[in-house]
């Protein structure tokens, strides 16, 4: 464990929260494929399976479906399990189990049978991964009714949401950015509050443009967002933290005062975040804008293999050069 | 009638040819030649793990999945196809992608990231890596079938674990295979261990093979140590696939000697003792007593066959890395390639935007 005074890693937060719920409630239970034993790939249930057991710490054959749909009956008959995929690229066998059962059963039931499931998975380019350990498919889930869907951004914001989304009465995915797994520390106070689901989070005030990003990009944006302050370009900067459901009312009403918004984010733009959140803000502060909204996203393709991967994310370049385009616009 | 593969009658007991000391356990007869051929390309595929993990730890590579010990379950497999037949791997066939004349350089250039070292020769079919576990296995039934229609005698052979017989995909390619009468041979790399998961974990059933009879598919277990008795059961697979049409499953048994992949520390699961107790089942070393004692090998011969080995695997290296800087001053628009047949107006459109901000970033 590290020492709390230099601060937490998004894993050791991630971890900590685990063991905290694990604690507060005996019916809470995780599973998935190496989560036992050998503490998850990432080691982010590292521990788990000495202080609670392998009946409620279980190592899943290795199957995403079957791991997501015991935890649906699992939380449909009063437990409250968080289930890991491995990597969000391997999510995609339980895309069934997610959009037919984990969504739909308080709704087919009238409220008669919930859901109450976390599916944590780690996302995202940036770590020199193999094909399918890179992508950002947040959308999938962001468009399924009757599904919620958080990214943290950092390791107190990621304990902080985990909690929430343990607590929460409906299924939840939880999408760790896992460039930032140990990419940076910050301190966790033994007290920490739950999040609030379903808020975006002003990280930076300003006053010319609204710089809107979430999971490993908002780093990027705020590195961008510094720096232009030397060229006197004030930039607020908000994390959504949420994807579905979207609080844009935050969004709307930065727009409203800077007139400019941009967007940042990994995925591909078509059909991504990106557009839900402008059209969000075109929807409610349309006469605020006083330039065309940009995205800087990733683009259109798969992630290339490794060695590229960087020229697909978006760069704090790119970023910049969008952001001093609007001002100059 | 068959030999090895069980069929309608459940009987599974690893099939074994040669003993662990190199000598014969039947009086088979036995092809020194092919055999021969097997050795040095176990050999070759060892050494060659042996230098990708080394040049992984200098960071010169990206993650990968060695495959030391089961050298002789891929490639005594590999040996019993046709260059007209399909390999479809998991991850873990390098071997196997040696024997079918993988390109080393093209190997290391794709371990060092870059697509570029999947350029594949237009209708290759030994296929690049398939990362997310058992889902090439409906492929390859649809392979097998596509192949029949079109009136080919040319089957497929498709690679996996033990881990990947547990997901859905696995089930529904052997029940489509058994159905279509598709000419599969599936072939399990039943290694013991997925990641951290133990075989006795990941099934509750007494053999991986018997899950083939349940698709109305012959299985046989096959000492996957043991490149001779790879040989003989797949041989019987393959003949089954050729002439019937019929789809055949092979586990064999053998064991992961290495990390599950680079990022993975295995002492962390299991038991140094295990990995251990497998050296004297060393595949490679069981293959080379034969030899020695039937054909000319003998040190002089063993110490030019590693000297040629590693004169292949340094010049290898030495091509990819040209090829590597070469890529290095390659533009990124890359990436927008071989999305499509043709580039669709967005990702024109995008790739114009991008270059225009390479070259802007490049000024
Ligand atoms: C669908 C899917 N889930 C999870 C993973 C992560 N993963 C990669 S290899 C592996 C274990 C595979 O075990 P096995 O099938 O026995 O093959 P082996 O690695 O032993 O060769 C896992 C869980 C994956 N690649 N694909
Ligand atoms: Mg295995």
């Amino acid at each position: 464990m590290t020492d709390a005074s230099d601060g937490l890693t998004m894993v050791d937060a991630i971890n900590r929260a685990l063991h905290e719920a694990m604690a507060e409630d005996d019916t809470t239970a995780v599973m998935g494929q190496d989560v036992g034993v050998n503490g998850g790939v990432f080691r982010v249930t590292e521990g788990l399976i000495d202080d609670y057991g392998v009946a409620r710490v279980i190592d899943t054959p290795l199957a995403e479906s079957g791991i997501v749909g015991l935890a649906i009956g699992m939380a449909m008959n009063g437990a409250r399990p968080i289930a890991e995929m491995q990597f969000s690229g391997f999510s995609y066998y339980a895309l069934a189990q997610i959009e037919n059962h984990a969504a739909r059963i308080r709704w087919r039931t009238r409220g008669a049978h919930t859901v109450p499931l976390v599916i944590r998975m780690p996302y995202g380019a940036g770590v020199r991964a193999l094909e399918h350990h890179s992508e950002s498919r947040e959308v999938f889930y962001g468009h399924m009714p009757g599904l919620k869907t958080v990214i943290p951004a950092t390791p107190a914001r990621a304990h902080a949401l985990l909690h929430a989304a343990i607590r929460d009465p409906d299924p939840v995915i939880f999408m760790e950015p896992k460039a930032v797994y140990r990419q940076m520390r910050e301190p966790i106070a033994d007290d920490a509050e739950p999040a609030q689901i379903g808020t975006s989070r002003v990280v930076r005030r300003g006053k010319d443009l609204t710089l809107v990003s979430y999971g490993a990009m908002l780093h990027r944006a705020l590195e961008a967002a510094e720096t232009l302050a030397a060229e006197d370009i004030d930039i607020e900067v908000i994390d959504i933290e949420t994807i579905a459901p979207l609080d844009a009312e935050t969004i709307a009403k930065s727009v409203g005062q800077t007139g400019r918004l941009l967007i940042v984010n990994e995925a591909p733009p078509s059909y991504g975040a990106a557009g839900e959140i402008a059209m969000r803000v075109i929807e409610q502060e349309f006469y605020a804008l006083r330039v065309p909204i940009r995205r800087v996203c990733g683009w259109d393709v798969h992630v290339p293999f490794f060695a590229r991967e960087q020229t697909y994310l978006p760069s704090v370049d790119r970023i910049r050069g969008a952001a001093r385009a609007m001002m100059a616009d | 009638m068959t030999a090895y593969l069980s069929w309608p009658d459940p009987k599974f007991e690893p099939h074994e040819a040669l003993a662990p000391d190199g000598t014969l356990l039947e009086d088979d007869e036995i092809d020194i030649g092919t055999l021969e051929q097997i050795y040095k390309t176990m050999l070759c595929a060892r050494r060659f793990d042996e230098r990708l993990l080394k040049l992984q730890r200098q960071g010169a590579l990206g993650t990968f999945a060695p495959i030391k010990g089961q050298e002789a379950a891929q490639i005594g497999a590999a040996a019993c196809l046709r260059e007209d037949d399909w390999l479809v791997p998991s991850f873990r066939e390098t071997g196997a992608a040696l024997w079918r004349g993988a390109d080393m350089a093209d190997l290391l250039v794709t371990l060092a990231g870059w697509n570029a070292g999947n350029d594949l020769p237009e209708g290759a079919r030994t296929l690049p890596d398939t990362v997310p576990v058992a889902s090439q296995l409906p492929i390859a039934a649809g392979i097998a079938h596509a192949g029949r229609l079109r009136g080919e005698d040319a089957i497929v052979m498709a690679c996996f674990g033990d881990g990947a017989t547990s997901e859905g995909d696995f089930h529904e390619a052997l029940n489509f295979a058994g159905v279509l009468e598709a000419p599969v041979v599936f072939l399990c790399q039943n290694n013991g261990w997925a990641i951290s998961t133990p075989r006795a974990r990941q099934t509750a059933s007494q053999t991986l093979a018997q899950k083939a009879h349940a698709y109305g598919i012959p299985a046989a277990q096959v000492d996957g140590n043991d490149a001779l008795a790879v040989m003989q059961v797949t041989q019987e697979a393959v003949a089954l696939a050729r002439d019937k049409g019929q789809p055949a499953m092979i586990e064999a048994l053998t064991y992961r000697m290495e990390v599950h992949t680079t990022a993975d520390d295995p002492t962390r699961y299991r038991d140094e003792g295990e990995v251990e107790e497998w050296q004297d089942r060393d595949p490679i070393e069981r293959v080379r007593k034969l030899l020695v004692a039937r054909s000319q090998l003998d040190d002089a011969m063993q110490e030019a066959l590693e000297e040629e080995i590693r004169d292949r695997i340094d010049a290898a290296w030495k091509e990819a890395k040209d090829r590597i800087s070469r890529l290095e001053e390659t533009p990124g628009t890359a990436m927008f390639d071989h999305i499509f047949a043709e580039p669709t107006a967005p990702l024109r459109r995008q790739r114009k935007e991008f270059s225009d901000q390479e070259e802007a970033a490049n000024d």
